[in-house]
């Protein structure tokens, strides 16, 4: 199955809906009348969600991330072919395990797998990014995390459609805003979730942007995360606020795992800070 | 005229290297100021060299950095321009990307810092970093947005820089036409008011007899 194929599901209707179809959409999540965080994930420790790190790699046997379901790297050979084989490296940087720590400090019961895609000397080459987050997609991870960004624009409209494939596969892409306002990829498409920082230190809290491109902002600053060796590092940024919203994202899909995308989206959106408390 | 003479025309009015050069000091010396930190540089990548070059420094080890090379993938330097990611670092001691060694061959090894990638649209023109803050109650945002500033301002100098480069590269390879070229319109711009209205009259009436010969 290809990445660039649409979801499929036969005995759906895909491009109209005929009389007799509707029963059949019928949709079972049962929404209560007003959404709360207790509906979201009350109860859900992301057990059932599958997240992906597209980063730098994980450290295996890191204490603060546990069990790493599958480790990939995607390389190029001396010919220039991209390919995506099994890496027990682990994490070349730090970067990665940081993101995969701080989603299962948030979602303890998740499967959390790794593609790396930033190499050693921390290059990431835009046909490696492509072939990484192809990868993950085909895999149909519920979320994955891409802390990192392009600024080339040539990447953009592959990526973009990727996104949008993702996001009709039940994959959210949860990709971290540029820290500088420049414009990079994927974070500026509508079919991801971006994120930006706050300086808050409760985990949980997040905002919805009324002002988007940036849509959600979460911690990111001064946030102890695992590094190398097993140790930790304090650490800031958007790459940082991204695995918060990543492992928000696992905890919702682990307790709902019907939810698209469009309704993931919703439900991040309803339990928002500032828009529950304005409730 | 011709890309290179015009080229060398802009070398003429575009300022020396040395008034560029200025500007990147001035840059690191405000944004030292501004973080109250004991040393900012600004970094230029040599793209053909593949080579981060210290380009202005203000502060510790300010006197005999400028000039001095480095790998563009080593270091927090070279995590920056890759990722094209600002970094703040409280410690890097504890950051397997800080390259001790290189900071060492520096003569000063900081313990915190800030750096930003200077971009100029998709390119990484270099970074600039800001060393050893004074430990405040952690760091934050506006910090953050405040180092992004600088780095667009860094970035717009740099690119002048470039630019006066290149435009001085094509005047010494096209030799004695381009630079005389170059010196008119230098002198041109240096003039003002009726001398400049004389001189483009001048100029016009020259290029007519040019036109006819």
């Amino acid at each position: 199955m290809s990445a660039t194929e649409p979801a499929e599901n036969e005995s759906l209707p895909a491009w109209s809906l005929p009389a007799d179809a509707v029963e059949r959409i019928a949709i079972p999540v049962d929404w209560p009348e007003r959404v709360t965080r207790d509906w979201a994930w009350g109860g859900s420790d992301g057990s059932g969600a599958r997240v992906c790190i597209l980063d730098s790699g994980v450290e295996s046997g890191h204490p603060l991330v546990g069990e790493i379901e599958e480790t990939v790297a995607v390389t190029v050979g001396e010919d220039g072919e991209i390919e995506v084989v099994p890496d027990d490296e682990g994490d070349l940087c730090g970067h990665g395990t940081a993101c995969a720590g701080i989603v299962r400090s948030l979602a303890p019961g998740c499967s959390i797998s790794s593609v790396r895609v930033l190499g050693a000397g921390y290059t990431g080459s835009g046909p490696v990014l492509l072939a990484g987050l192809r990868w993950a997609i085909e895999r149909g991870f519920d979320v994955v995390n891409m802390s990192l960004s392009t600024t080339k624009r040539q990447l953009a409209p592959e990526l973009h459609d990727l996104a949008d494939v993702a996001y009709f596969r039940r994959t959210m892409l949860v990709a971290s805003a540029h820290n500088m306002p420049v414009e990079s990829f994927p974070w500026r498409f509508a079919s991801v979730v971006s994120v930006g920082s706050h300086e808050q230190g409760d985990p949980l809290a997040f905002f919805y942007n009324p002002t988007p491109p940036v849509e959600f902002f979460a911690r990111g600053v001064d946030v102890d995360a695992p590094w190398l060796d097993g140790g930790t590092l304090r650490v800031s940024g958007n790459s940082f606020a991204t695995p918060h919203m990543a492992g928000i994202c696992a905890l919702v899909v682990g307790k709902h795992p019907e939810l698209t995308p469009f309704q993931l989206k919703s439900v991040l959106y309803l339990v928002a800070n500032n828009v529950a408390a304005a409730r | 005229m011709t890309g290179d003479l015009r080229a060398a025309v802009a070398a003429g009015v575009l300022g020396s290297e040395e008034a560029h050069a200025s500007l990147l000091s001035s840059i690191v010396e405000v944004a030292r100021a501004i973080f109250g930190a004991r040393a900012a540089s600004i970094f230029l990548l040599d793209e053909e060299a593949d080579e981060l070059v210290f380009a202005a420094v203000a502060g510790e080890g300010s006197d005999s950095l400028v000039g001095t090379r480095f790998p563009s993938s080593g270091g927090i330097a070279g995590w920056v321009l890759v990722t094209r990611q600002p970094l703040v670092l409280e410690d890097v001691s504890e950051d397997p990307r800080f390259a001790k060694d290189l900071a060492e061959s520096t003569g000063y090894v900081p313990r915190g810092l800030m750096a930003v990638p200077l971009l100029n649209e998709e390119r990484a023109l270099g970074v600039l970093e800001v060393l050893d803050r004074p430990q405040r109650p952690g760091f934050t945002l506006e910090q953050a947005d405040l180092l992004g500033l600088f780095g667009n301002q860094a970035a717009i100098a740099l690119d002048l820089l470039l630019a006066a480069r290149r435009a001085k590269a094509v005047l010494a390879a096209e030799g004695e036409d381009a630079e005389a070229v170059a010196a008119l319109a230098a002198a041109l711009d240096g003039l003002e008011g009726e001398h400049r209205e004389g001189a483009l009259r001048l100029l016009a009436g020259l290029e007519e007899i040019l036109r006819q010969t």
